[in-house]
């Protein structure tokens, strides 16, 4: 019997060198005379351990990483393919599902994400995908909507709104034609649960897309990917017409009479694009400027007509809801912030990865025990969750719990879930100027806060930076953030102030270093 | 990678392959990109002509993204990240390394067209940080060493 060799073509092991791995892996086989089934998965979210390659003995998967080309040979001299569970050694971490990382997660999106071969359909339906599509089929779409309102379910992008309400709105929103867009536009640094499901279970959004399709009464939707995954790009194309020939995508759905169709279209490297209506404009062929709301894109979306827009992990949560039911979901998390989030954690960080868990566990806990410290070695200085437009957390803030209205309390957004670690050698005003700077960079320019505001505050920190005026233009940087947080159309001028706000305010220090030397001298 | 050169012809060709999209001008203007390694400033008005659009809506467009080029790029194109992610794992003393190393500064294509550096904002590689994407292949984990294999590849 052939033996089952799992190298992820997640773009993070890639990266890593996971395709020179697999042939390295191919051709030790052959030379050993041992017959594999080579199977490219997607990761099992301990980025860390990429690439990580799992071996299948007696239906149970052994880990190996992180693998080069050049241990390969010993591996496989040890027993990598005839008796994986006795390689010992600092690659081997035993039964991968084992792995506390691992272990410690409630996996309800990411259930089969670097389980099952991404682009294999009927791998896909053996492991329960398309349970909650056949479930949607059998019900009135006010139903389906009724589900998803039930479950508590939250935008998962990170403004929060909740996702039945749009749904609704949408569902009973007059229109020739509606449409479900999938906001796959990941520009926040620290992110990439959104690249890693498209790439390691594309069917999962697919899946999600079409019942909502279902929901609402829209026949045509739209992935808006971001340029910078190429990797996704070709997963979901592939997921896509694999769907298409099976018929759970085109005009007459699993012979139920209803249609949905699916594209994928590319952005052009626009953070801005990432906020919704922008979104909408390049998706309609124009520039990414953002739209004044009302209307909102519920009732005029793209092309003027009624449209839902979520959040890819949004509508990746939804085949678990209608497959188990609102309430299964909804069993989890605190508060009003239900289900599970995953959770990403980068920067210098140890243990980096993804990490799935139910709402409510503290930050601290996540940063520490979960991504273990810092990769340095050195203290944590901050974490910034969120993005770019997130705040910056010091240590004394860690035991905030991983919910929506807890970290609002404190002035800081858990966005789209993304923890991106310091160590001590941080220099906050650097990363205060980086915000404005970045804040000019991407700005739409269509409202003056942020098109002006983002290239004066950048100004304004490098004149603190240089020591010149300032507790002077600390004031202006507090006035000016203040004037784009109310001021601007959208999240990125009205968040910038998030980081530069938080930076000033835990790390002051930071920002008097000039008047610190000269007092020194 | 090899280019087309630029013709009037060819972007005709490249509009009515679209036509039967919606909202048909980004995926035109991706494919023009891939078709000629850039956005020719002539493809404009010809782009504007097809789809009955005015050149400034077109130039507006054009203009508006990071990834639609005006000019061509060197033979090699090399990525640095420079997002928060990469910058805690010290990309930025990397970038002052590769302008050194490369004789080109960020966002610059180097006199001879050897090597144009770009910044980029997340690849989406943050837990294997710092990231870089080198003629469209990622490489995570970046070090010194691995700046300089890719001085060394760009050289060749």
């Amino acid at each position: 019997m052939s033996i089952k060799v799992f190298v992820p073509r997640d773009a993070a092991a890639v990266a890593c060198g996971a395709d020179a791995v697999a042939l390295a892996l191919q051709n030790a086989a052959t030379e050993a005379g041992v017959e594999i089934t080579l199977v490219r998965n997607g990761s099992r979210g301990m980025l860390w351990l990429e690439p990580l390659v799992e071996v299948e003995a007696d239906g149970v998967r052994y880990g190996f990483g992180p693998v080069a080309p050049r241990h390969v040979a010993d591996l496989v001299a040890a027993g990598l393919f005839t008796a994986p569970a006795s390689v010992t050694g600092s690659l081997a971490i035993g039964v991968t599902e084992e792995h506390p990382f691992f272990a410690k997660q409630t996996r309800l999106t990411f259930a089969r994400c670097g389980l099952t071969d991404p682009v294999s359909l009927s791998d896909y339906l053996a492991h329960d995908g398309y349970k909650g599509l056949e479930k949607a089929l059998s019900l009135a779409p006010i139903d389906i909507v009724k589900e998803v309102t039930d479950s508590g379910l939250r935008g998962r992008g990170g403004a929060g709104f909740p996702t039945g309400i749009k749904w609704k709105t949408v569902h009973d929103a007059k229109g020739d034609q509606k449409y479900i867009v999938c906001n796959a536009d990941e520009g926040d640094s620290g992110t990439f649960a959104d690249r890693m499901i498209m790439e390691g279970d594309p069917f999962l959004l697919v899946e999600g897309m079409t019942i909502a399709g279902l929901a609402v009464g829209a026949t045509r939707g739209y992935v808006y990917l971001r340029s910078e995954y190429p990797h996704a790009q070709i997963a979901l194309n592939s997921a896509i017409r694999a769907a298409k020939s099976a018929g759970y995508l085109g005009q007459d759905i699993r012979g139920s009479g209803r249609a949905f169709e699916l594209e994928v279209r590319m952005g052009a490297g626009a953070y801005v694009c990432g906020e919704e209506t922008s979104l909408l404009e390049s998706l309609e062929g124009k520039r990414g400027l953002v739209r004044a709301k009302p209307p909102l894109p519920a009732h005029v979306g793209l092309f003027g007509k009624p449209t839902i827009i979520n959040n890819v992990l949004s509508l990746c949560a939804v085949p678990y809801i209608l497959a188990e039911g609102a309430k299964a979901y909804a069993d989890y998390g605190m508060g009003r912030s239900r289900g599970t989030m995953p959770v990403q954690i980068a920067g210098n960080v140890k243990y980096g990865g993804l990490f799935e868990t139910a709402f409510g566990i503290p930050l601290g806990e996540l940063v520490d025990d979960i991504g273990g410290g810092t990769f340095s070695g050195r203290p944590v200085k901050a974490v910034q969750v969120g993005g770019p437009l997130g705040a910056y957390l010091p240590r004394h803030q860690f035991d905030t719990p991983f919910d929506y209205e807890a970290f609002t309390k404190k002035d800081a957004l858990i966005g789209h879930g993304g923890i991106v670690v310091f160590d001590d050698t941080a220099d906050m005003a650097k990363m205060a100027r980086f915000a404005f700077e970045f804040c000019a960079i991407e700005s739409c320019g269509k409202c003056t806060p942020c098109r002006i505001g983002s290239t004066r505050g950048r100004e304004t920190v490098e004149k603190i930076m240089a020591g010149i005026d300032v507790e002077k233009n600390i004031a202006v940087m507090t006035d000016l953030s203040n004037t784009m947080k109310f001021g601007s159309l959208c999240a990125l001028g009205g968040f910038t102030p998030y980081p530069v706000m938080s930076a000033f305010t835990h790390f002051p220090e930071d920002f008097r270093r000039t008047r610190q030397l000269e007092a020194a001298e | 990678m090899r280019h087309e050169t630029f013709s009037a012809e060819r972007t005709r060709e490249i509009v009515s392959a679209h036509l039967a999209l919606e909202g048909p001008l980004m995926p035109i203007l991706h494919a023009v990109r891939d078709a000629f390694g850039f956005v020719p400033e002539a493809a404009v008005p010809v782009i504007a002509e097809e789809l009955n659009l005015s050149r400034a809506e077109v130039h507006g467009v054009v203009t508006f993204y990071h990834d639609f080029n005006r000019e061509p790029h060197g033979r090699h194109v090399v990525k640095l990240c420079r997002a928060e992610a990469c910058q805690s794992m010290g990309v930025d003393d990397l970038v002052a390394h590769a302008e050194r190393a490369l004789g080109v500064e960020m966002g610059e294509t180097s006199a001879d067209g050897r090597v144009t550096l770009e910044p980029i904002f997340c690849l989406g590689l943050c837990a294997c940080a710092p990231a870089a994407m080198v003629d469209g292949r990622i490489i995570g984990r970046l070090d010194k060493a691995a700046v300089d294999e890719i001085v060394a590849e760009v050289d060749r």
